[in-house]
């Protein structure tokens, strides 16, 4: 195309030079008040000290979650019991829809399904990988293979996921998903992958727990180095068999981070929304919470039923929050 | 002795069938974004009727996808070497200002003493699950309006509009949640004795954090800045949302949205563009995974 | 302390080194070309100089750039910078940005009941120079699409796209000597001789579109309601004046069956909803399949992606050569025709805003766009010879002269059935093979209360 050539173009440099200028002033400027504020601080009478502490360390964090999650929260508390444009007060119609409206359960039953699978399949295999490449040579390697979707974003997901998902049904023309020729080499009966309820949503838990696999592993990885050699070689005099020493040693000792870590997955599979909107816009009964929310709020413009969704994921999430206010209570009282 | 033992404990799990085993699972975890990687490099045509692993029976190598995408601009739409600098310009900061002012939320949570002090730590672990979505139009309102409170002005319009700043301040809020949950678990495993230790040297609370918390949760901080660099990386919706609209803030993931076409179609500029925003990501990991060693969470470990 | 100034020290060189970097990069911008336009027509606009307008819509690259190319003279003469800024997800961000303040000074609205929400609630009513060029330039029918709910004429028409057409292959008809039918009947019967022959397939359909996934479906069914009812039960029909699942609509469905779940005509039927709509249409470029009912713009997505040629009906020797021919009526004499298009709104009503709303309402403009290709819009004044593609010729003829013309349905009714129920049943429909009285059932359960 020569349209390029009508109009003028900035060059790349007008436009990334005050990129760099406001990216370097802003943390410089950041870390200088933060700078300024400890030399202060420290040179300061313990008593105003006892005060200031919390005004430093406690109060800018306190202030942007006011502001930026609790506030938005009590909105959508308020919208989730008001009608579809927040005129009219409707007490819990949104909810009584939400559970009685067929399509709705549906939603609700998939999301429980990867909010179980995903964190137990991804934390599993993270764990599995992370104690079969533990004091492993080379090790690095796989390690990188496998976290590296992590490094891909949502979009590229999807892109790579067509490759392997996609089918087609008519023989004369070629077939470019990845599964379905296999299906096909092995003259096997290919499926419509991503139609077939619950095959299909199983087939999207595939997708996230590629890319939460590898968090799993780096993170318990981390924490199987602590473990003090002593006790590993103590084992190993002993002669423990692998499977032995997994279980009664490796796991206890690093228990409270693969609660850390399922508890972080579990939530982000509940906030999952970009897989299912990218690979079956939340057809073929694969729909889950988080893209209905979505959907209902921005594409249907019904604030009241989007709401109320977010509710109810939100509620989804108490035992997980009660069983960490447990341990963190347990914790404190073993000290 | 020790010397032989520790070499033991290194071999202690190079047993070829564990080896082997993560060897699969790697090379299966792999296949997926290969295949991306081997479109990348084919003609559109092949892309659209042929299987990416025809390549090897038939390779046509074509590294036009990534000359279109890095450095074709159209009347409206800068090349994507521009892209990839809004996007640095977005993610560094939004990575040292949630980090920086989580370590401070998690040291205050782990170790003050103070009422209320577990009622807040739940409060912020729970808000994880607020979807971002929801939060976008008042996030925004305050933003363009400012915020009063029957005819008060509390926070005045401050013209941020159309510039970083508004996505900064969005990814520093969605961030904090879990970083403070993460460096809690973190900063809580630093043993009593070492804090108690330091106050009976004189040292005040300022001084504890500079001179014993800090140096002690470089690694934690290191590992969990490698995982919020990736989520702000890749992140659309924020980048998208309180950009505002301006092309000279957004990231690059709004740009390779906008390449999937207006109706479709251009999978091989997708593929070529896809893997170029994957890289910078894979370079931080690579870069920092020493970190990892000791890394996040390294403490909870009991013992 | 001394962590901080560590760190300080480690930005500053990373900054230098990229600058370094950027220097070789930075390229040396164009001069501005121009200089010859005869700007005396664009007088009325003047005043305006140094101002800019941000022009929000769903329509990106490449066809943005035509856009960009058709508003250049306007903008040298006028001083007004247009920025055009594109989206995917306009349809949500539209609501975001709106509520949260940062409204875009247009937006083009791909369907009339998006912009129903924004009437009154931050659209601001088409000024009176507006108003009067769209009454000259555009039948009523088009400035009651742009008039919201409470009667205020908001938003002005942009592009038109013609959805009564079937794509096929000249070549492949001729080969095999099947002819244009022109009922409904004649239509079965050749689908009937197609799967006979058992090489091709009579009909490919893709429903697939990634969260609209559906609309497809919804497109059929507006079609053949305007051929087995009237215009005024479609009306109704849009209106809700009769009932989702009222036996007209039943009748109309039951039809559409007649080719959609047909396996001996589409093949596999649960497929056509993960089949996505570009792909679709590529099954009549490389001879798979014998039709494609679609509007007129897959032409170009088929040119783009898959490399098809857009040719006249006559040229039966060009591979790969699509066009179309009517979508037929029940008897020849019927010639509805079912079509769509976007219109621009203002949220602000400053000079230049207005006076870039009322240009693209100019036969002037429409004539200038339509030039560049692949494009036309329903502006009376938009003068046929301007219009190369001869598909995109035939669908203008169409818009200025069709007896009964209506617009996309779909489109128009309430966004929880419009952009929501009725996309998901249609695709129900033919995933899971709900039943025709099923699907009807629930959109009509599901239209909203008031």
């Amino acid at each position: 195309m020569k349209l390029t050539a009508l109009v003028p173009q900035r060059s790349l440099w007008d436009t990334v030079l005050p990129n760099l200028v406001m990216l370097g002033s802003a943390i410089a400027a950041f870390l200088g008040i933060i700078f300024l504020l400890f030399v202060l601080a420290e040179r300061s009478p313990n008593k105003i000290q006892n005060i200031l502490k919390y005004v430093v360390f406690l109060a800018p964090a306190a202030v942007l979650l006011l502001i930026g999650l609790i506030y938005p929260a009590i909105r959508t508390l308020i919208y989730s019991f008001m009608n579809d444009d927040s005129s009219k007060f409707i007490g819990f119609e949104n909810y009584v829809w939400a559970f009685t409206i067929p399509e709705i359960r549906i939603v609700l039953r998939n999301t429980l399904i990867w909010t179980i699978l995903v964190p137990v399949l991804a934390t599993g295999t993270g764990l599995a990988i992370a104690y079969m490449t533990d004091r492993m040579k080379r090790a690095a390697v796989i390690k990188s293979l496998i976290f590296m979707p992590m490094a891909i974003s949502f979009v590229g997901a999807g892109i790579i996921w067509r490759f392997v998902y996609t089918y087609e049904a008519n023989l004369k023309r070629p077939e470019i998903g990845l599964l379905s020729s296999i299906w096909r080499a092995m003259e096997w009966e290919p499926r419509n992958w991503l139609l077939e309820a619950p095959l299909n949503t199983l087939l999207l838990i595939v997708v996230m727990v590629w890319i939460q696999t590898g968090f799993a592993m780096v993170v318990l990885s981390a924490a199987m180095k602590n473990i003090p050699d002593e006790i590993i070689e103590a084992s190993l005099l002993d002669g423990t068999s692998n499977w032995r020493r997994f279980t009664k040693i490796t796991i206890p000792m690093i228990r409270a981070t693969i609660v850390v870590v399922l508890t972080t997955i579990t939530i982000g599979t509940l906030k999952v929304f970009d897989i299912v909107r990218t690979m079956t816009g939340g057809n073929f009964k694969t729909n889950v919470i988080a893209n209905e929310m979505y959907s209902q709020s921005f594409r249907q413009m019904n604030y009241g039923t989007g709401s109320a969704l977010a509710i109810i994921l939100f509620i989804a999430i108490i035992p997980i929050i009660i069983y960490n206010v447990r341990q963190l209570r347990l914790e404190r009282t073993e000290r | 002795m020790t010397i032989i033992n520790s070499k033991r404990a290194k071999n202690a799990f190079s047993s070829p069938i564990a080896s082997a085993a993560a060897v699969v699972i790697a090379i299966l975890w792999t296949i997926p974004t290969f295949g991306l990687l081997v479109s990348s490099i084919r003609p559109e045509k092949s892309i659209n009727t042929s299987g990416w692993w025809t390549f090897f029976t038939n390779p046509e190598v074509s590294l036009e996808n990534y000359e279109k995408v890095l450095f074709q601009g159209t009347l409206i739409q800068p090349p994507m070497v521009q892209y990839f600098f809004n996007s640095l310009a977005i993610t560094l900061p939004a990575v040292v200002f949630p980090i920086t002012l989580a370590v401070f939320a998690a040291y205050a949570l782990a170790w003050f003493d103070f009422k209320g002090r577990d009622f807040i730590f739940f409060t912020i672990f729970a808000l994880q699950v607020v979807p971002l979505q929801l939060t976008l139009i008042p996030l925004l309102q305050l933003f363009a309006k400012g915020l009063s409170i029957n005819g008060i002005t509390i926070i005045p319009d401050l013209g941020i509009t159309g510039t970083y700043i508004p996505i900064w301040i969005a990814h520093t809020i969605f961030g904090l949640p879990l970083a403070i949950f993460l460096l809690h678990n973190f900063l809580r495993q630093i043993p009593r004795e070492l804090i108690e230790a330091a106050k009976v040297d004189g040292a005040g609370w300022f001084i504890m954090f500079r001179a014993l918390i800090l140096p002690l949760s470089i690694p934690a901080i290191a590992s969990f800045a490698i995982f919020q660099f990736l989520w702000v990386w890749n992140d659309l919706l924020v980048g998208l949302t309180f950009g505002a609209g301006s092309k000279e803030v957004a990231p690059m993931t709004v740009r390779l949205a906008e390449m999937v076409g207006t109706r479709g179609g251009g999978w091989e500029v997708l593929t070529a563009g896809a893997f170029v925003s994957t890289v910078v990501p894979l370079i931080v990991f690579f870069a920092l995974q020493r970190y990892f060693v000791r890394g996040l969470l390294a403490g909870s470990v009991k013992g | 302390m001394s962590i901080f100034r560590r760190r300080a020290i480690g930005l500053g060189v990373i900054v230098t080194a990229s600058l370094l970097v950027l220097a070789g990069c930075s390229s040396e911008s164009d001069s501005a070309g121009g200089g010859t336009e005869n700007c005396e027509a664009y007088a009325e606009y003047a005043g305006n100089e140094g101002t800019t307008v941000e022009i929000y819509t769903t329509i990106i690259s490449p066809e943005a750039d035509l856009f960009v190319q058709s508003f250049q003279e306007f903008q040298d003469c006028t001083g007004i910078t247009i920025n055009w800024n594109g989206s995917q997800e306009f349809e949500a961000q539209i609501s975001v940005r709106v509520e949260g303040g940062t409204a875009p000074d247009l937006a083009i609205f791909p369907q009339p009941g998006l912009l129903a929400k924004f009437a009154g609630n931050g659209l601001v009513p088409a000024p009176a120079k507006v108003a009067d060029s769209v009454d000259a330039n555009y039948t009523a029918d088009w400035k009651n699409y742009g008039t919201g709910p409470d009667g205020v004429f908001y938003a002005a028409p942009l592009g038109a796209n013609v959805k009564s057409f079937v794509w096929y292959s000249p070549k492949t008809f001729a080969d095999n000597g099947w002819s244009i039918p022109t009922t409904w009947a004649e239509l079965l019967a050749l689908s009937d001789e197609v799967a006979a022959g058992g090489d091709i397939q009579p009909w490919c359909a893709g429903f697939g579109s990634g969260d609209a996934t559906g609309w497809v479906g919804t497109d059929w069914m507006e079609d053949l309601m305007l051929r087995f009812s009237d215009a005024a039960t479609y009306d109704a029909w849009v209106s809700h004046d009769i009932a989702f699942n009222d036996p007209k609509v039943q009748t109309v469905i039951d039809e559409a069956a007649k080719i959609l779940k047909n396996p001996d005509y589409v093949g596999d039927v649960a497929s056509i909803a993960t089949t996505t709509f570009q792909e679709g249409g590529a099954g009549i470029v490389d001879g798979t399949c014998a039709m494609h009912r679609q509007a007129s713009f897959i032409g170009g997505i088929l040119a783009a992606d898959y490399g098809a040629t857009i040719v006249n009906p006559e040229d039966t020797d060009v591979e790969g050569g699509i066009t179309t021919f009517y979508f037929p009526g029940v008897s020849a004499d019927q010639t509805p025709a079912l079509g769509g298009g976007e219109f621009v709104g203002a949220f602000s009503d400053r000079p230049e805003v207005q006076a870039v709303q009322h240009y693209l309402t100019t036969p002037d403009w429409n004539n200038k766009k339509a030039a560049l290709g692949g494009w036309f819009s329903a502006n009376l004044g938009l003068d046929t010879a301007n219009v190369a593609d001869p598909v995109n010729k035939v669908a203008v003829e169409i818009l200025q002269n069709a007896t009964t013309f209506r617009f996309d349905a779909s489109d128009l009714m309430p966004a929880a059935v419009g952009a929501g129920s009725f996309w998901k049943e249609m695709t129900a429909w033919v995933a899971e093979n709900k039943s025709s009285k099923a699907v009807l059932d629930a959109i009509e359960a599901s239209w909203p209360a008031n």
